[in-house]
């Protein structure tokens, strides 16, 4: 790889989106009174008290626990009903698929913000508030349709004769799609739960609404602490900083099939 | 189903919607539908007529309330001639 | 591809639909019937008609956020789409960069929407932040939190430096589908680096760029929960965006009327706008196929 002028401004840039990220890290292993007494670059006297805070304090590690679960359950359940459709959008003309398929996107695009209020009084009058199940079918509302749409892509791209050989074989089609489609397709699962991952742990707004004390999300336990007791900036950058780890590890998983999973053009 | 609020209106309005999907995949599954051009700037079919002249008229029920005084009634009805038209040569 | 009309495709879309149809159309439906009653309690709600649609349309804090959420969403675009393709074409085409590069774009993407407030909430204090500190430093008076001014700026970075890596990372994409063979080619014609660009780069980039603004338009048109955290919509209303805005109506004040006829005017907009682009994606893709 020769290096050239025009890395330098990729560096740059890289710096730029490293540099608040570093901060926050930072902050974690300072002392509040190190946060709040000067401005250092480097910890004076690095501490992991901020995170010995969370991970042995139930307010704080259950947030992670709960959202682990939520976006779990989120991807299955999408991966689960987007895996069909999208073999059916991708193989079959059928009555309304198009419209179908436009309406499912458009609650890719709806603002979560309008559903907020229903959301609220339809998960009460069944019973699921303040449950894993409400915040993971909540975030089905986008993840979803999104699915549907990456999925649809990649199925695309598997010639149909594998299908009809397959049938000609005299396989059945759940067996053919179980045993010979699913692993075709394997990175574009991987793709598709990654991003359900991602849309599932970075929301907040529904998964905060929905939730108040036995599902709450640590996304949610963070916003509230700022408004409760508010300046424990140590611990609070602490726990940005575990929100990002999860992130990081299935970046570094998948790095491989991210730009695939761009190249579809369908996030 | 009490926490959905539903009035005797918006109930006649979401059956109405309701029952226009069934009939148009009724007819649809009777005589398929065959894209063509209009004078909207695009290929459209049945379908997508029929979406087109719905957001329309929501809009022109929407611009009605925000530059008018005048009675609702009025809207509904070029909402229904816009409808009309989209329909038959868009 | 040529696909068979079968219409019995509809039984494998049935779990979608049902499970979309749960979270969607009833909410939607709801949202409806809300909005043309008055609601104290469950049993305690008056018909009134179209008067709170008339309110919300004349009701000068929503122009506002109107206005300041549709510049706010064109500075975006204008920021964020230039600049990404810009990143895109200094990445290395392939060694350990490639891949170096591919997670430490994408890390902020995956950066919960309320961490990124955190994170910028922190860095741009004067007091404990290190941009703040060396913005004030450099003797411009900086503080996101009293000058409307300073809070919109920091917004706007704040989302450059969240969502670019989308940009660039859909850029990329289209950028690695160009084979080797045209840049020799081009190396060969003596093409100036502009006319690679415009006549080589930018037309295999074009399909996801589309995608990629599409996806910038809605995502910073719904935006809620970074400005939440950072600023809290202000100061004043100088940060209050469309979401932001519907959730205080909503969830703040309970006004389940208004709030519910907002709701449908923000649908409606956003239901235009994403069949307008849907129809221009998909002729774009039936142009390119024929």
């Amino acid at each position: 790889m020769r290096f050239q002028k025009r890395h330098i401004a990729l560096i740059l840039y890289i710096l730029f989106l490293l540099l608040p990220i570093y901060w926050l890290f930072n902050m974690s292993i300072k002392t509040n009174s190190e946060i709040l007494g000067a401005m250092t670059l480097f910890p004076d006297n690095p501490t992991l008290a901020n995170y010995a805070t969370i991970l042995t304090d139930p307010a704080w590690y259950s947030g992670y626990i709960n959202s682990m679960i939520y976006v779990a359950i989120n991807v299955v359940i999408s991966l689960a009903v987007a895996l069909p459709a999208a073999y059916a959008f991708s193989r079959f003309n059928f009555v309304g698929d198009k419209h179908l398929f436009f309406w499912l996107l458009t609650n890719r695009m709806a603002p979560p913000a309008v559903f907020l209020l229903p959301f609220f009084q339809l998960y009460s009058s069944v019973g699921l508030f303040d449950t894993h199940i409400a915040v993971a079918l909540a975030h089905c509302l986008f993840n979803v349709p999104l699915a549907v749409w990456i999925l649809e892509g990649f199925m695309s791209g598997i010639p149909k004769e594998i299908d009809e050989t397959a049938y000609i074989d005299g396989y059945s089609f759940p067996r053919f799609f179980g045993t010979i489609f699913i692993p075709l397709i394997r990175s574009g699962i991987g793709v598709t739960a990654f991003f359900c991952f991602m849309f599932s742990w970075v929301e907040l707004l529904l998964a905060r609404t929905l939730t108040s004390v036995d599902a709450k999300p640590i996304v949610a336990t963070m916003t509230r602490t700022v408004s409760a007791s508010g300046l424990d900036w140590g611990v609070l950058a602490a726990a940005g900083v575990l929100t990002i780890v999860p992130g990081a590890l299935v970046i570094w998983f998948v790095r491989n099939y991210i730009a695939k999973g761009f190249a579809m053009g369908r996030v | 189903m009490s926490w959905m609020a539903w009035t005797p209106i918006t109930a006649v309005f979401f059956s109405c919607i309701i029952l226009m999907l069934i009939g148009m995949g009724i007819w649809q599954t009777v005589s398929p539908t065959v894209p063509r051009r209009g004078f909207l700037p695009l290929t459209t079919t049945r379908g997508d007529r029929l979406f087109i002249s719905l957001l329309g008229a929501a809009y022109i029920h929407l611009g009605w309330l925000a530059f008018t005084d005048a009675a609702l009634w009025v809207a509904s009805i070029i909402a229904l001639f816009w409808l009309f038209i989209v329909m038959r040569w868009g | 591809m040529n696909k068979i009309t079968n219409n019995k495709a509809w039984f494998l879309v049935l779990p979608v639909f049902f499970i979309v149809a749960i979270s969607a159309i009833i909410p939607l439906m709801t949202v409806v019937n809300y909005s043309v009653q008055d609601i104290f309690d469950p049993q305690t709600r008056f018909f009134v008609g179209t008067e709170w649609f008339e309110q919300v349309l004349g009701d000068r804090r929503l122009h506002d956020a109107l206005i300041r959420q549709i510049v706010y969403t064109m500075s975006v675009l204008l920021i964020e789409v230039p600049l990404g393709i810009a990143v895109a074409l200094t990445l290395p085409r392939k060694g350990w960069g490639v891949s170096a590069s591919m997670v430490l774009l994408a890390l902020p993407l995956l950066i919960p929407w309320n961490v990124v407030g955190t994170i910028w909430q922190i860095f741009g204090r004067a007091d404990i932040g290190l941009g703040g500190y060396v913005i004030n430093m450099l003797g411009i008076d900086y503080n996101y939190s009293q000058n409307p001014m300073d809070a919109w700026v920091t917004v706007l970075v704040m989302d450059v430096w969240h969502w670019t890596s989308l940009i660039v990372l859909l850029c990329y994409a289209g950028l690695r589908s160009i084979p080797d063979a045209y840049y020799q080619a081009a190396k060969i014609d003596g093409a100036s680096n502009w006319a690679v660009f415009r006549f080589i780069q930018l037309p295999k980039m074009q399909s996801v760029l589309v995608i990629g603004v599409l996806l910038r338009f809605m995502d910073s048109f719904m935006i809620y929960t970074e400005p939440f955290v950072l600023t809290g919509g202000g100061p004043g209303t100088a940060t209050t965006f469309l979401s932001q805005f519907l959730v205080t109506i909503a969830v703040g004040q309970f006004d389940l009327g208004p709030a519910a006829a907002f709701s449908l005017i923000y649908f409606l907009i956003i239901l235009l706008v994403c069949w307008v682009f849907y129809t221009v994606v998909m002729n774009a893709g039936k142009r390119e196929e024929q």
